[in-house]
């Protein structure tokens, strides 16, 4: 434990739960999302390899979210592909020129009516495996653990359904299997990085809009990119839980995003709960002690 | 339009198809409100047991006792019916973690649970006196940390209602464990007619509603986004129940020598407005962990 082990940024979040020194290096996710095509392979991929169960699988669930037919992260989907469509005048078409140069181009696309053409906005969604995780904090059996490679996964042999790690998470990430009754989330593939492999998901996506690697590495190649996205004139690009600073510590899984998060379905500045647990004790000390006062006042004195 | 709505106007924002952000909590009617609930009064009908004993009030001590083990009990068994797996309520002793005040809380609760029924058990047998004595005023240590400690499982999670009355729940919740020992003593004497005992469980009545309705007043006091499921719905209509209760059950406590049937009805609204409050926490949690307003909002005000 050291003095950031709450909040704050943390060098290196394996040592600090306990791994020692040569360890494996953080390794994490780079979500680009302006080159996401919405072809879900890395749903695909993740299911398959994690054999998640879809307890649904007869029924044809159909959402009305655009081709979004997942929903949300959850106990079996921890890979999630957004689709957000937007009304814009114009759609921006981003190719490269002879030199390699990123340059962007307007051009109509199918316009309605009114004009107006439609933007569609596509990220895969992950568990941000966190570097100050609100679910591993709070898991009481110790089901939640870190990792060598500083990512967060359950023991299933361990977790007691409590799902406290479910209202913990900032992101509503984690969540329990009803018939199972216990919590899953992204492992980021536990065991293909214990075997030298990356996880599915990267593996299978096409237009490497999910990258997989060292994530002090993957913060500079995503920084690069959000420098490209900018000079072309693609000013709405801004990275997401890249920031070692922001209220979780940054996450070991980023994104590169076109708007506001919350237009994603994620939250705009998550901080984990924890950081304010030593007040939370504190307040709990004092109303304990409230309580312990307002019986000695109503027994004050002997038995008249 | 009123003029207030004009000056007002509903604050945009945009979500993913207004989908939640957070999941909403898998803690369930009634398990949760009835664990709060059951803990808290096991809680402070231990610490009243201690008390009785110290002053001379032997009808209390048992009263306390009893009360304290069966609430524990019954809580503890509302508590393991919530988990998903729950043969595995154990795997919480696996460890002690201070960052998980689940984990806190389950060893505060198994000790709780076993120095109560010793305690208990030995009141009602009349067995062991000594140990039992040394086992109740180890209870009365416990007891407060059970009522407490709840505060702190709500607020350390992601929502934003419960995270942000880190202040009042521990309050609220310590405030209720009085009106609900309380109530237990009142109910108590008036059922076996031994009516010498009321007036500690009258001021434990008042000052219960002091702190439980002054958390209350807390609550519906602020004026922050992601305090209004405390205001509006059915967490709002829920407090408002439970603060006219408690305070009516507390005020009619005061003629519990009089009237027996004052002094049962004066319990009935003490507990039922404890346990009102307690689902008006549940359900306030609960909406603002559904809409991403509370989210969003809160977050993008932070600097
Ligand atoms: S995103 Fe949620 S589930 Fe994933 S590590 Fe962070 S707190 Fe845990
Ligand atoms: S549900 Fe399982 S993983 Fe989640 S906090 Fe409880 S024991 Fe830990």
């Amino acid at each position: 434990m050291t003095s950031n082990s709450l909040y704050g940024p943390l060098e290196d979040v394996s040592g600090d739960a306990g791994y020692v020194a040569g360890h494996p290096e953080r390794v994490g996710f780079f979500t680009d999302t302006s080159v996401c095509i919405g072809c879900k392979a890395c749903e695909v991929a993740c299911k398959e390899w994690n054999g998640l169960p879809d307890p649904d699988a007869d029924l044809l669930k159909l959402t009305g979210m655009s081709y979004d037919n997942t929903a949300e992260l959850g106990s079996n989907a921890w890979r999630h592909v957004a689709f957000i469509e937007q009304a814009v005048p114009q759609v921006s078409v981003l190719s490269r020129d002879g030199a390699g140069q990123l340059i962007i181009s307007a051009s109509a696309g199918d316009t309605d009516d009114s004009g107006q053409a439609t933007r569609w906005l596509m990220a895969s969604d992950v568990c941000k495996h966190c570097t100050h995780a609100g679910c591993l904090d709070v898991c009481p059996t110790g089901a939640l653990v870190r990792t060598e490679f500083g990512t967060v996964i359950v023991q299933p042999d361990v977790c007691n359904g409590c799902a406290y790690c479910v209202s913990a998470c900032p992101f509503g990430v984690i969540d329990r299997r009803e018939d199972d009754g216990r919590a899953w989330k992204c492992t980021m593939c536990y065991d293909r990085l214990r075997g030298g492999l990356e996880p599915a998901c990267a593996k299978a996506c096409p237009t490497d809009s999910i990258q997989f690697g060292r994530l002090d590495e993957l913060r500079v190649t995503a920084q690069a990119r959000l420098a490209e996205l900018h000079e072309a004139g693609i000013t709405q690009a801004r990275l997401y839980g890249a920031d070692p600073e922001d209220g979780i510590g940054g996450a070991g899984a980023f994104f590169l995003l076109l708007d506001e998060p919350q237009v994603y379905g994620l939250p705009p500045d998550p901080v984990v709960t924890t950081r304010d647990l030593p007040a939370m004790w504190r307040w709990a000390g004092l109303a304990a002690g409230a309580l312990a006062a307002g019986v000695a006042v109503a027994f004050a004195g002997r038995r008249a | 339009m009123s003029a207030e709505q004009l000056q007002v106007p509903a604050a945009q924002f945009e979500s993913y198809y207004g989908r939640p952000i957070l999941k909403v909590t898998r803690w369930r009617e009634p398990h949760l409100p009835a664990y709060l609930f059951l803990g808290e009064l096991s809680g402070a009908a231990a610490v009243m047991g201690v008390a009785a004993g110290a002053t001379g009030r032997p009808g209390l001590v048992r009263t306390g006792r009893v009360v304290a083990a069966a609430a524990a009990a019954a809580g503890a068994a509302f508590l393991t019916a919530e988990l998903g797996r729950p043969e595995r309520f154990l795997h919480m002793l696996r460890v002690a973690k201070l960052t998980s005040p689940m984990s806190i809380g389950s060893w505060i609760l198994v000790s709780h649970s076993a120095l109560t029924s010793a305690a208990a058990a030995s009141s009602v047998t009349g067995l062991l006196g000594p140990l039992g004595t040394a086992a109740a005023a180890g209870s009365a240590v416990t007891g407060p940390l059970l009522a407490a400690y709840p505060g702190v499982l709500l607020a350390n999670t992601a929502v934003p209602a419960w995270h942000s009355s880190y202040r009042e729940l521990p309050l609220l919740f310590t405030g209720g464990a009085l009106t609900a020992a309380a109530a237990a003593g009142l109910a108590v004497a008036a059922l076996t007619g031994d009516q010498a005992d009321v007036s500690p469980s009258q001021r434990l009545a008042l000052a219960g509603a002091a702190l439980e309705c002054g958390a209350e007043f807390m609550l519906e006091r602020r004026s922050d986004l992601v305090a209004e499921p405390y205001h509006t719905g059915e967490g709002g209509k829920l407090l408002k129940y439970a603060r006219a209760a408690t305070m009516s059950g507390a005020l009619l406590g005061l003629a519990a020598r009089r009237s027996r049937a004052a002094a049962l009805a004066s319990a009935a609204l003490l507990a039922g407005g404890g346990l009102a409050a307690k689902f008006a926490v549940h359900r306030a949690g609960v909406e603002s962990a559904r809409d991403p307003k509370y989210v969003v909002q809160s977050q993008a005000a932070n600097p």
